[in-house]
Protein backbone atom coordinates (compact mmCIF):
# COMPACT_ATOMS: atom_id res chain seq x y z
CA UNK A 1 0.00 0.00 0.00
CA UNK A 2 1.53 3.35 -0.91
CA UNK A 3 1.18 6.35 1.28
CA UNK A 4 -1.05 8.05 -0.75
CA UNK A 5 -3.58 5.62 -0.34
CA UNK A 6 -2.73 5.22 2.99
CA UNK A 7 -3.89 8.28 4.21
CA UNK A 8 -6.97 8.54 2.15
CA UNK A 9 -9.78 8.78 4.57
CA UNK A 10 -12.89 6.92 4.18
CA UNK A 11 -14.52 8.74 7.40
CA UNK A 12 -14.24 11.27 9.34
CA UNK A 13 -14.71 11.59 13.18
CA UNK A 14 -15.22 15.14 14.56
CA UNK A 15 -15.54 13.93 18.50
CA UNK A 16 -14.26 17.25 19.50
CA UNK A 17 -15.85 18.43 22.33
CA UNK A 18 -17.32 14.73 23.13
CA UNK A 19 -16.23 13.80 26.98
CA UNK A 20 -14.02 10.66 27.59
CA UNK A 21 -14.77 8.12 26.75
CA UNK A 22 -16.90 9.54 24.02
CA UNK A 23 -13.92 9.39 20.92
CA UNK A 24 -12.65 6.09 21.58
CA UNK A 25 -16.77 4.78 21.78
CA UNK A 26 -17.26 6.63 18.21
CA UNK A 27 -14.03 5.39 16.78
CA UNK A 28 -14.45 1.74 17.79
CA UNK A 29 -18.01 1.79 16.22
CA UNK A 30 -16.57 3.24 13.29
CA UNK A 31 -13.77 0.51 12.86
CA UNK A 32 -16.84 -2.25 13.48
CA UNK A 33 -19.04 -1.33 10.62
CA UNK A 34 -16.38 -0.46 8.30
CA UNK A 35 -14.70 -2.98 5.77
CA UNK A 36 -10.78 -3.92 6.26
CA UNK A 37 -8.74 -1.39 4.75
CA UNK A 38 -11.16 1.73 5.72
CA UNK A 39 -9.05 4.58 6.95
CA UNK A 40 -10.84 6.35 10.42
CA UNK A 41 -9.92 10.06 11.12
CA UNK A 42 -11.00 11.04 14.29
CA UNK A 43 -10.47 14.40 16.14
CA UNK A 44 -10.72 14.41 19.58
CA UNK A 45 -10.21 17.38 22.20
CA UNK A 46 -10.25 14.59 25.37
CA UNK A 47 -7.27 14.59 26.98
CA UNK A 48 -8.24 11.00 27.67
CA UNK A 49 -7.80 10.09 23.68
CA UNK A 50 -4.13 10.72 23.72
CA UNK A 51 -3.69 7.37 25.53
CA UNK A 52 -6.44 5.73 24.71
CA UNK A 53 -6.67 6.03 20.94
CA UNK A 54 -3.49 3.89 20.97
CA UNK A 55 -3.88 1.66 23.22
CA UNK A 56 -7.23 0.73 21.85
CA UNK A 57 -5.42 0.35 18.49
CA UNK A 58 -2.57 -1.65 19.32
CA UNK A 59 -4.70 -3.96 21.48
CA UNK A 60 -6.74 -4.71 18.90
CA UNK A 61 -4.76 -4.66 16.27
CA UNK A 62 -5.12 -2.38 13.93
CA UNK A 63 -3.19 0.53 12.10
CA UNK A 64 -2.40 3.92 13.81
CA UNK A 65 -0.92 6.01 11.04
CA UNK A 66 -1.03 9.11 12.69
CA UNK A 67 -1.46 11.14 15.85
CA UNK A 68 -1.07 14.52 15.20
CA UNK A 69 -1.37 17.52 17.72
CA UNK A 70 -3.07 20.65 16.61
CA UNK A 71 -4.87 23.44 17.72
CA UNK A 72 -6.66 21.99 21.08
CA UNK A 73 -7.03 18.87 19.68
CA UNK A 74 -5.43 15.45 18.27
CA UNK A 75 -5.66 13.68 14.69
CA UNK A 76 -5.93 10.97 15.12
CA UNK A 77 -5.79 7.98 11.77
CA UNK A 78 -6.55 4.62 12.05
CA UNK A 79 -6.60 1.77 9.49
CA UNK A 80 -9.16 -1.21 10.03
CA UNK A 81 -6.57 -4.07 9.50
CA UNK A 82 -8.72 -6.94 9.82
CA UNK B 1 -8.41 -9.23 20.26
CA UNK B 2 -7.08 -11.91 21.93
CA UNK B 3 -9.18 -13.93 24.46
CA UNK B 4 -6.82 -14.85 27.26
CA UNK B 5 -7.45 -11.61 28.96
CA UNK B 6 -8.80 -12.03 32.29
CA UNK B 7 -12.19 -11.03 33.47
CA UNK B 8 -12.79 -7.69 35.60
CA UNK B 9 -15.26 -8.38 38.56
CA UNK B 10 -16.99 -5.39 40.07
CA UNK B 11 -19.52 -5.41 42.92
CA UNK B 12 -21.57 -1.87 42.75
CA UNK B 13 -23.17 -1.07 46.42
CA UNK B 14 -23.41 2.32 45.99
CA UNK B 15 -26.16 3.43 44.03
CA UNK B 16 -25.09 7.45 43.39
CA UNK B 17 -24.49 8.85 39.86
CA UNK B 18 -20.90 9.69 40.39
CA UNK B 19 -20.12 5.96 41.66
CA UNK B 20 -21.78 4.42 39.31
CA UNK B 21 -20.91 6.29 36.42
CA UNK B 22 -16.85 5.96 37.77
CA UNK B 23 -17.94 2.08 37.75
CA UNK B 24 -19.37 2.70 34.26
CA UNK B 25 -16.24 4.28 33.11
CA UNK B 26 -13.96 1.46 33.86
CA UNK B 27 -16.73 -1.15 32.23
CA UNK B 28 -15.99 0.78 29.41
CA UNK B 29 -12.47 0.70 29.22
CA UNK B 30 -12.00 -2.68 30.47
CA UNK B 31 -14.46 -4.01 27.60
CA UNK B 32 -12.79 -1.91 25.00
CA UNK B 33 -9.49 -3.37 26.18
CA UNK B 34 -11.25 -7.18 25.74
CA UNK B 35 -11.48 -7.88 29.07
CA UNK B 36 -14.78 -9.83 29.74
CA UNK B 37 -16.54 -7.51 32.35
CA UNK B 38 -18.51 -9.03 35.28
CA UNK B 39 -20.61 -6.51 37.46
CA UNK B 40 -22.92 -7.64 40.24
CA UNK B 41 -24.94 -5.07 41.51
CA UNK B 42 -26.23 -5.23 45.52
CA UNK B 43 -28.24 -3.02 47.81
CA UNK B 44 -28.49 0.62 46.71
CA UNK B 45 -26.81 -0.23 42.88
CA UNK B 46 -30.03 -2.56 42.67
CA UNK B 47 -32.34 -0.03 43.37
CA UNK B 48 -30.66 2.63 41.16
CA UNK B 49 -31.13 -0.21 38.43
CA UNK B 50 -34.80 0.33 38.63
CA UNK B 51 -36.29 0.83 35.44
CA UNK B 52 -38.55 3.67 36.62
CA UNK B 53 -35.93 5.24 38.61
CA UNK B 54 -32.72 4.46 36.35
CA UNK B 55 -32.70 8.32 35.01
CA UNK B 56 -33.51 9.61 38.37
CA UNK B 57 -31.44 12.15 40.65
CA UNK B 58 -29.11 9.62 42.42
CA UNK B 59 -27.44 12.10 44.60
CA UNK B 60 -23.04 11.78 44.96
CA UNK B 61 -21.41 10.05 47.67
CA UNK B 62 -20.86 12.13 51.02
CA UNK B 63 -17.10 13.63 49.30
CA UNK B 64 -18.71 15.23 46.56
CA UNK B 65 -20.54 18.70 48.94
CA UNK B 66 -22.84 21.10 47.14
CA UNK B 67 -20.40 21.80 44.10
CA UNK B 68 -19.64 18.83 43.21
CA UNK B 69 -23.04 17.44 43.11
CA UNK B 70 -24.09 19.98 40.98
CA UNK B 71 -20.73 18.91 38.54
CA UNK B 72 -22.21 15.11 38.55
CA UNK B 73 -25.54 16.23 38.32
CA UNK B 74 -24.92 18.67 35.08
CA UNK B 75 -22.88 15.55 33.80
CA UNK B 76 -25.92 12.62 33.48
CA UNK B 77 -27.04 13.74 29.84
CA UNK B 78 -27.54 12.02 27.00
CA UNK B 79 -24.39 9.76 26.06
CA UNK B 80 -22.75 10.53 29.22
CA UNK B 81 -25.82 9.03 31.88
CA UNK B 82 -24.04 6.08 33.38
CA UNK B 83 -26.50 3.67 32.00
CA UNK B 84 -25.76 4.64 28.65
CA UNK B 85 -22.12 4.02 29.30
CA UNK B 86 -23.21 0.29 31.05
CA UNK B 87 -25.20 0.24 27.35
CA UNK B 88 -22.07 1.04 25.41
CA UNK B 89 -19.97 -1.20 27.41
CA UNK B 90 -22.23 -3.79 26.48
CA UNK B 91 -22.31 -3.17 22.86
CA UNK B 92 -18.65 -2.95 22.39
CA UNK B 93 -17.75 -5.92 24.75
CA UNK B 94 -18.02 -8.86 26.87
CA UNK B 95 -20.33 -7.26 29.59
CA UNK B 96 -22.59 -9.31 32.04
CA UNK B 97 -25.09 -7.52 35.27
CA UNK B 98 -26.04 -9.83 37.62
CA UNK B 99 -28.35 -8.59 40.41
CA UNK B 100 -27.68 -9.83 43.82
CA UNK B 101 -30.96 -12.06 44.78
CA UNK B 102 -30.34 -11.05 48.55
CA UNK B 103 -31.22 -7.50 47.37
CA UNK B 104 -33.78 -8.12 45.40
CA UNK B 105 -35.20 -10.07 48.08
CA UNK B 106 -34.86 -7.04 50.55
CA UNK B 107 -36.50 -4.62 48.15
CA UNK B 108 -39.09 -6.64 47.33
CA UNK B 109 -38.78 -6.55 43.31
CA UNK B 110 -38.29 -9.05 40.24
CA UNK B 111 -36.30 -8.77 37.39
CA UNK B 112 -38.67 -7.30 35.09
CA UNK B 113 -38.29 -4.19 37.86
CA UNK B 114 -35.19 -3.52 36.72
CA UNK B 115 -33.69 -1.80 33.20
CA UNK B 116 -33.21 -4.47 31.12
CA UNK B 117 -29.10 -4.08 31.10
CA UNK B 118 -29.41 -5.82 34.14
CA UNK B 119 -28.90 -9.86 32.48
CA UNK B 120 -30.34 -11.83 35.22
CA UNK B 121 -30.49 -12.21 38.91
CA UNK B 122 -27.90 -14.65 40.55
CA UNK B 123 -26.67 -15.60 44.26
CA UNK B 124 -23.02 -13.97 45.17
CA UNK B 125 -22.03 -17.46 44.68
CA UNK B 126 -22.60 -17.87 40.80
CA UNK B 127 -20.96 -14.24 41.01
CA UNK B 128 -17.73 -15.71 42.49
CA UNK B 129 -17.71 -18.47 40.17
CA UNK B 130 -17.19 -15.73 37.49
CA UNK B 131 -14.94 -13.64 39.21
CA UNK B 132 -12.20 -16.93 39.52
CA UNK B 133 -9.89 -15.14 37.10
CA UNK B 134 -9.48 -12.00 37.58
CA UNK B 135 -9.30 -8.60 40.26
CA UNK B 136 -12.84 -7.67 42.15
CA UNK B 137 -13.56 -4.33 42.51
CA UNK B 138 -16.22 -3.12 45.03
CA UNK B 139 -17.15 0.42 44.26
Amino acid sequence: MTIAERITVTKSIDARGMACPGPLLALIGAIRQGKVGDVFEVLSSDPGSRSDVPAWVAKAKHELAEAAEDTGFVRFVVRKTH
Amino acid sequence: MDDTESTVSFVLFSGTDDRLSAAAILAVGAAAMGRPVNVFLQYWAVDAFRKQKVMADHGVAPEAGPAGASLVRASQTGDRHWSELFRQAKDIGDVKIHACALSMELFAITQEDLDPLVDDVEGVAAFMSDATSGPITFI
